[in-house]
This record gives structure tokens, sequence and C-alpha cells, in this order.
């Protein structure tokens, strides 16, 4: 051991006194404390039992943090447990720091999506540029080395006075991190709700690649190894950070901006290059980022999951702040940290490695057998509290739940919206659709989109992302591998059917992979809702959980990583339930994915759908749908689409054999707004247009096979007509679908369905402007 | 380590600075694409090896502290560039190494924030000028060569003097244009005077631009092979 190994002042037999317990005469100020730590008194009552005395300052400060909505999940652990997490691909699953599976051979994915939600609405900029650090961090500290980004992001409605200032700064805060990281990103999600409107979503996701056998996980483990800080200096931004996550917004809020973090893309990228680095070399047992709660939960999970103890001595913490008591050292959230555990013989190698990248380090601490996390600093025992039993006996709270009950649908409310589309003009609603969504050009041209030099289709192309993956790790190598990734949620469905919405995020971006040619892997979660706490919202969550669970059970993508977002509300006033949903898909043919629009040089249009009487469980909806909400149509009566798993996984594998074997240009799942808004979009991105029909039932009104939302329905552009009456050939053995013509894309800028003549030269500008800011 | 491709024996040496993020995407193409192992340079290094070629790759060198390329641009490693470049070596900097080129004075002129104040990623076009650099010589026939960028800080400026200088000697390489390689305001993503996306030194081996050659090697990806034309020349340029 070389002499800097053994600077600790202190060791486990020798250890100072205890730092002053809190004071608990008062029982306003002691009743105020637990408040402001959100510790309720039954929460307290337990944290004298684990400690068999009153808590330091510190430890009440650790206690809150670890036992947070935002890192305990009390709230959603019991409804959790029932999610589907295993399955032949999956290497690691949830409760890792990221969820891995395999791609082919030893080639794995790493993945994760996680929420900055609060922070991005009180300070924007630096909220989603550290959201994006945070999720980067959370997949490389496995070893992994990222390579895509993604993000799905809600706002208010736009004519909301602080929309734009949000949409504006978020995105340029995903922008400038990834960005300046070197990560592209290449797919996401930008949505727009007044449920959203004092509460913004940012979800952020990364993928990267591993492979199986060298995947590390957070563990402290061999006593007298090293503790090691690296990364940026700590400071004292983000203090409560985890416990303000766990907060709902007053109106009074946006005055809290000291609690967000403050990010530093280079220092990431140093620290990335730094881990990857080390972690290749063998210098490092495990390793945990500092995220949520910093250094605190870094050091308890990390002995949490060897069943070992840890003596750190905050002294040695790098700081960049003065006179930092320890409570804030332990409950910091500055960025770009990272915690090791190091055996002391390769301390040498290790600091080398680490001075190459000019990042501050230092030895914090070593790993010990008491089974106790003991903090000492400035020559006080400032925490000593037992590893287990804080996770172990952390609250787990089976709240009640109060299900809103759901109205059957009307038939009355379903033929009053169809008077008031037509009424309105089916263009008009068109245009509203189109002005709705907007093309999101003016948001993805500021992401770097193509660093890597493996983004075969990216957002210009229209649908999910598709990588080109070339490793020796894939077996068999082949150049014709590859991933598909998207993220999705519709939370109008989920807000008229908790549990039907959630099955669908998942079934939306599984179509989106689908379209792509890909086959969907594994999902992860990002469940955003609001406050547990009451009986309703508690019901939206148990259901969502519940969604997400039949759909990924139905469609065999397992649940390996997640995050839980609540309390997202201000005032009264929850979001929408949006669980979130990220999946990625495996490509077996990468030469062949699609674009998801057309163009005007190729063949015929065709439409992959469910057989008129094939009487499987779908139905064209109106309930949650663009239309309905573009105008204000009262949506309780108003059921959302059926889910008919039969014909979903009938589509999933004849796309991937479509595609592979007869290249269709063009694919793309359609969405919201229904089968016209999806084909027009198709025909705006390259400014052509299109002739044919899109009614296919007679028994059904146009109008609602235009803009009713109901699926699996798929817009496919074959290259020529002899393609596309091969893919008819292979088509007719399907038992749930059928492959229609619908007609061909034109050069004129105009769309001609069923002898109605939509004027696309006016509707372009109106789409690609709407997200200008 | 020298090289058996069909450029010869010729050493390509890499650029590594902290913050740099195209290096590996640099490593990568000339291996798969060209049959080149680069030979990576850390920044902190006092001399270069033995080379017949220098990429300086994208990203942000230093985290683009003071303003892009400005602290590169002061490395230990600067005066062998310079060295290097003076003695008529090949060299290409690619977006963020246009910036460090012209931070150490091998090029002329500077990068500005993008006239829309925001960084800006997508395809562009580019008309190759007519010129006396291989580069012009080579890639004049195509018509507009097709790849994209990704960069805030790429408005290329330089005075009236300057830019006469850069027109009479030949020394404007790359053009943002339509696809036909027609120019327009349109067409300039970024302000650049007189649409530059690329520019040469005299001797015509020094190459700046802020467009990324190395992300159109392959038309799966992105759907232009034109950045590999433009790097196979740099490699020509080194015989």
């Amino acid at each position: 051991m070389s002499s800097e190994t053994s600077t600790l002042q202190c060791s486990p037999s020798s250890l100072p006194k205890l730092s002053p317990l809190i004071d608990t005469s008062s029982q306003d100020q002691f009743a105020e404390l637990l408040k402001s730590h959100k510790i309720s008194t039954g929460e307290y009552q337990v944290i004298l039992e684990i400690l068999g005395r009153t808590p330091t300052m510190s430890e009440l400060g650790v206690f809150s943090a670890m036992w947070s909505e935002h890192c305990s999940y009390k709230s959603s652990k019991v409804h959790l447990k029932t999610l589907p997490t295993t399955g032949p691909d999956v290497v690691v699953g949830p409760g890792e720091n990221a969820g891995v599976v395999r791609l082919s051979g030893k080639l794995c994915v790493a993945f994760k999506m996680e929420s900055h939600n609060h922070p991005s609405y009180i300070e924007p900029y630096q909220g989603a540029a550290t959201g994006v650090g945070g999720i980067l961090r959370d997949v490389f500290c496995m070893g992994a080395r990222p390579i895509a980004n993604l993000n799905s992001l809600r706002f208010g409605q736009r004519s909301h006075p602080r929309t734009n200032y949000l949409l504006d700064r978020v995105v340029k805060g995903i922008g400038d991190y990834g960005n300046c990281v070197g990560i592209p990103t290449v797919a996401g999600q930008v949505a727009f709700h007044p449920s959203y409107n004092g509460n913004c979503l940012v979800n952020a996701m990364t993928v990267g690649l591993i492979h199986e056998d060298q995947i590390f996980k957070g563990y402290a483990s061999g006593v007298g190894n090293l503790v090691v800080y690296v990364g940026s200096a700590t400071g004292r931004d983000g203090i409560h950070g985890a416990t303000m996550a766990s907060d709902s917004f007053s109106s009074t809020d946006e005055g809290s901006r000291t609690t967000v973090q403050v990010g530093d893309p280079f220092a990431e990228k140093l620290l990335l290059e730094a881990t990857l680095d080390m972690l290749e070399k063998g210098l490092v047992l495990g390793l945990q980022d500092m995220g949520a709660a910093g250094l605190t939960s870094s050091s308890f999970e990390m002995a949490d999951r060897a069943g070992s103890g840890l003596l750190l001595d905050l002294d040695k913490v790098p700081v960049r702040a003065k006179n930092m008591t320890a409570y804030e050292l332990l409950l910091s959230e500055s960025q770009e940290r990272m915690l090791l555990c190091v055996e002391p013989h390769k301390w040498d190698e290790l600091k080398a490695a680490l001075c190459k990248w000019e990042l501050p380090f230092a030895i914090i601490g070593e790993v010990t057998d008491t089974g106790r996390v003991q903090i000492v600093y400035q020559g006080e025992l400032e925490a000593d509290v037992p590893v287990g039993p804080l996770a172990s006996k952390a609250p787990e709270y089976k709240r009640p739940i109060k299900p809103t009950p759901s109205v059957a649908q009307s038939q009355d409310a379903l033929l009053d919206l169809e008077r008031l589309i037509e009424k309105t003009g089916v263009e008009q609603v068109l245009m509203q659709a189109l002005v709705h969504s907007g093309d999101k050009k003016p948001v993805y041209d500021q992401y770097d989109h193509h660093i890597g030099v493996k983004t075969v289709r990216g957002p210009e192309d229209g649908g999910a992302a598709v990588l080109k993956i070339t490793s020796d790790d894939a077996d068999p190598v082949d150049d014709r591998l590859g991933l598909s990734v998207s993220v999705s949620c519709n939370e109008r469905y989920c807000g008229v059917n908790p549990r039907l919405g959630a099955a669908h995020a998942v079934l939306k971006s599984a179509r989106a992979i689908a379209a792509m040619g890909a086959k969907p892997l594994a999902v992860t979660d990002c469940l955003n809702y609001g406050n547990p706490e009451i009986p309703e919202v508690m019901a939206q969550i148990s259901e969502g959980i519940e969604g997400i669970g039949e759909a990924c059970i139905a469609l065999s993508t397992p649940v390996v990583s997640g995050n839980v977002s609540l309390y997202n509300q201000t005032g009264n006033e929850s979001i929408l339930p949006t669980p979130m949903i990220g999946m990625v898909g495996r490509h077996k043919a990468v030469d062949r994915a699609p674009r998801a629009v057309f163009s005007a040089k190729a063949g015929p249009v065709a439409v992959l759908r469910p057989k008129s009487k094939s009487g499987g469980n779908w139905s064209y909806a109106y309930g949650g749908s663009l239309a309905a909400y573009l105008l204000e149509a009262e949506s309780a009566q108003l059921n959302i689409p059926a889910i008919d798993w039969a014909s979903e996984n009938e589509a999933i594998s004849f796309l991937e054999t479509l595609i592979s074997d007869y290249n269709p240009v063009a694919c793309r799942d359609v969405g919201e707004g229904g089968l016209l808004t999806s084909l027009v979009k198709m025909c705006l991105a390259e400014g052509c247009g299109f002739e044919g029909k899109l009614s296919f039932e007679n028994d059904v009104p146009a109008v609602r096979q235009y803009l009713a939302e109901a699926g699996p329905m798929y817009i496919i552009q074959f290259a020529s007509e002899a393609d596309f009456e091969a893919a008819l050939q292979s088509a007719s053995k399907l038992s749930h679908l059928e492959l229609s013509r619908a007609g061909e894309a034109i050069k004129e800028p105009k769309c001609l369905v069923d002898g109605l003549e939509i004027d696309l030269a006016k509707l372009k500008p109106l789409y690609e402007n709407a997200l200008l800011v | 380590m020298a090289n058996k491709s069909v450029f010869g024996d010729v050493r390509v040496g890499l650029l590594q600075y902290p913050g740099s993020n195209c290096d590996a995407d640099c490593l990568d193409v000339f291996a798969r694409y060209l049959d080149i192992s680069l030979i990576p340079i850390w920044h902190t290094e006092h001399a270069l090896p033995k080379l017949d070629a220098l990429i300086l790759p994208g990203g942000f060198s230093y985290g683009d502290y003071l303003r892009a390329g400005a602290l590169a641009g002061h490395a230990k490693i600067t005066p062998s560039i310079r060295e290097f470049a003076k003695a008529g070596g090949s060299v290409i900097g690619i977006c963020n190494g246009f910036q460090i080129l012209t931070e150490m004075g091998l090029l002329p002129g500077t990068l500005l924030k993008n006239a829309s104040g925001r960084f800006i990623c997508r395809q562009v076009h580019l008309n190759v000028a007519e010129g006396a650099s291989l580069y012009s010589k080579a890639l004049s026939s195509s018509g507009s060569l097709t790849m994209p960028i990704a960069h805030g800080e790429g408005r290329y400026f330089i005075d009236d003097d300057g830019l006469e200088r850069l027109r009479g000697e030949g020394q404007v390489a790359f053009r943002y244009s339509d696809e036909n390689g027609e120019l327009s305001d349109q067409t300039n993503p970024n302000g650049s005077i007189d649409h530059i996306a690329g520019i040469v030194s005299t001797n015509g081996r020094v190459l700046g631009m802020m467009p990324h050659p190395e992300r159109a090697v392959d038309t799966l990806i992105g759907g232009s092979q034109d950045g590999l034309s433009i790097l196979k020349t740099f490699l020509q340029s080194a015989q």
C-alpha cells in the first residue's frame, strides 16, 4: 500500500465522538424539521429503531434522501413488483444503474430512461442538461459506451406564457449537453397539453453498447479496499434534489433555482472516457454515479449490494464551496461525479489513468466489515447508520386507491363528434392537427444526430431511429446488424383510460420499431404521475403499471429499467398520467430499414390494416384522439382504441419479413390524428403529394376512417409495382391483417383522397413553422 | 505504424484534445473504409511523430471554454503542428479542428456563433470552389457534395481584404449551396461570409472545413459517400 492510500485520520475501531443529535425539545421546531425533510412521524419512529437513538442532522438528511419517493419508490414499489422483468435476452434487469439486454452473441445493449421534470421547470436549461448528464452516467458507469440519446418532452399549451420559454431552453439544454459529450440524439417526442402548464416533463434516455462479460455493477466489497471519489468538485448545488423531485409545486417555487444542479458536459466527457478507460484496464472493482442524493445514495447503495460497510472521511472530498457542512457534502447533487471501489494495489495505476483526464480525484474512505456507513468530518462522527435496515426497513406504502369510474362509450357522443368534424371540415381539422403536432425539425436541428456514424434512420426520417452496429462482440459478426430505438406515450389516452393508455404507450413504441423492420426487445419506463397521496392519482399509477405489464407480456418485451416521477402537479392540478416508454429493438437487416416519409419517385402506397371482418378486438375510436382534443369534444364518453394483441403481434412479425424481403422505401405506423394525418405527414417531409383512397370499408363513415384512431395500421410505400405485388402475395397468408392498395405519391403538393382535394402547399409552412419559437 | 493501403505507406496522425469527440469516428472510418490505422496523438505530447498527414477532429476541445478552439491553439503540441504545416505537411481540420487551425494562425479568418444563435445539425450541400488546391481539382466535377454539419460556432468570417486574398489565391475550398451547387442565402445555414464552408492554406495542403466528411462515407448512413472523396483527396495530398 502506498503512503497515500492510508491517509484516513481514523479507523472503524477508533471513531471520533458523535456530532450533536437533532434538537427534539421544542415540539413545533421538531415537527417543522421533520416536515422540511418530508419524514412522517411513523417514518421517524423507524429511524429511532434502526439507530437505537436520536439521529444527527446528517443522519436525518441521509434518511430523508434515501427514503424520498425518488430514491425509495415507496408509493410505487408494491406495484412495480408486478412488472415482467425476465426473458431469454435479459442480462441485467431492474435494480442496477441500467438494464441490459443481449443484442447478438456477447454484444449487449444497456439502457434506461429517467425524468428531470422538477429541475427543468425551475431552471429549464440546466435542468434538462443535467437530466441528460445523469442518464448518461447511469449507462456508462456500467461500462457501456453510450451510442444514442433519446428524450420525451411535455409542455403546457402553446398559448401559455411559459411554454415557449421552456421549450426553447429545455431543447437548448439537451442539445448543448449531448452535443458536447458527443452522443447523438436520435429520436424523441415533443407534445403539448394544458395539464403540463405548471409542470413540464423532461424524460431522457441513453442507450449504450457493452460486452456481456464486462458489465460492471455498483459494489463496494473487500475489507480495506479504497473508496475513491472521481469527478467535479462538490458544491452546494442540488442539495435536496431527491426530496424536491418528490414534491409538488406551489406557485412560488420558481425561486428554488439554487436547488437545481449545474451541468458541465466537458467534465462529463472526461469522466466518460476516464471511466471506460479504468474499467477496460480492470482497475476498479465497483462504481456508481453520484446521482440523486449524491454521495449518500451512491455510498449506501454500493455497500448494500455488497453487504459491506464503509468508512468515509468527508474532509477528503474535493470541494468548490467554502465552509460546507457534512450535511451539505452528503446531500449535494453536484454533477459529473463517480464513486469507485478500488483495490489498494491498483491505486498507482488508477492514479496515472485519472491524471491523463485532468479530473479531480481523492481517496475518501475504505470498505469495512461493519455493515454500517460511518461518516467522519472535522473530527466528529457525523453519521453511523446500519446499511441493511436503511434499505430493508425503507417505507413501502400501499396507498389507498380510488379508481375513477369509467363512463361507457356513447354512440351519441361519437356521432356528435363526427357531425362536428363534418361541420368544421376535414381539411380544417387536419390543419389543426398538423399545427398541433408540428414538424420537429426546429427541435432536432439543434441536436447532433449524426455523430458516431451509426445513424441509418434519424429524426429527419420521421420514424423510430435505426443505428448500424458493427462490433466484433456480435455473433455472428455481420454488417447488417442494427438497433432500433423509440420513445412514446399518448397522455390523452392515459387521461381517458390509465390502464389501456399505458398499454398503448408500450404498443406505440413497438409499432414504431416494427415499422423500421426491427423486432421489439425490451422496455425502460419513466412513470410520470401526480400526487400518490390522492387516491384517484394512486389508482392511475397502479392501473398504468398494470397496463404496461399486460402490454409487455403480450409483446414479450420485459421491463429492464425505469424510473418513477410522482408529485407532478401544481396546486391541485395533476398532470395527465404519462407513463413514458422507451424501447429497443433488434434489426437484422439495417440496409433495408425504410424511411417513414414518402418519396415522389417511388412506387405504390398501401395500408396494412386489420381485415374488415376479422372479428378481432379492435375498433375505430375517438377517445383521447387528436380530433376530439382539437375540437374540444367531451372525451369521457369516447373509448380509446381497443387493442387486439394477436393482430398487433402479427403485424410486428410480418413487417420484419416484409421489410427484409421487399425493401419498401417508406413505412410508418398510423398514430395520433389517424390515417389521414399520418399520410399527410409522410407527404410534407419531402414536399410531395398523394393520390388514391383511404376509405377501405363501405359501412364505416369515411371521416372515421380518416381521423379516428385504431390499430394496427401501417402506411407502406413500395419501390415498384412488382414489389407491391409480391408483398400482396405474401400478405394473403395473414390471419388478422390485410394489405390494401391506397394509391401513389405524386410530385404535386396536393392530397387527392376519395375525391377530396387538400392543398398541401398551404399546409406545409404551417406545419414546418409550428414549433419555431 | 505504417499502412499498406491503396494510398501506400501513409502515416496519418489524429490529434486528441480533452473534449475531442469526433476522434473515435475518424479512427473507425479510416480503418473500415480506407484501411488506414490512424496514429493517435495526445495533446500533451511535445512533438509529433514522423507523419505524412495530420487530422484535427471535431468536438469541444477544452469544453469550448473562452471560445471554440481557443485553448487548443495554445496546447503543448501546437508549435510542432505549426512546424509540420509550414514544412508542407497535409492537415485537415474538421469542425472544431477548423476552429483550432484558425486559432493557431494556420488558416485566416475566424468562426463565429451561427447567425441563428443556435447549434445546427443537418445535411448540407457543398459547391466545390475553383482553385489551385488538389481539393478543387479533384472534386470540382461533382456538381455538389452532400454531408452533415453539426456546430454552434461555424459562421466563417474574415475582413474584406482577407476575403479578397482568399478569392484571389483560390483558397476557398467549399461553399454552402443547393443540391445543384447554386449559392443562395437560403442554403447558407450559419451566415458564413461568402457562403464559405471550408478553406485551404496558400500552399493548398491545410484544409479547414465545418462540414463532417467522416460522417458521409456510407450511403446507408446519411445517403452520401461524398465525405469519403474528400478524405481520399486528403490522403492523396500527402503523397
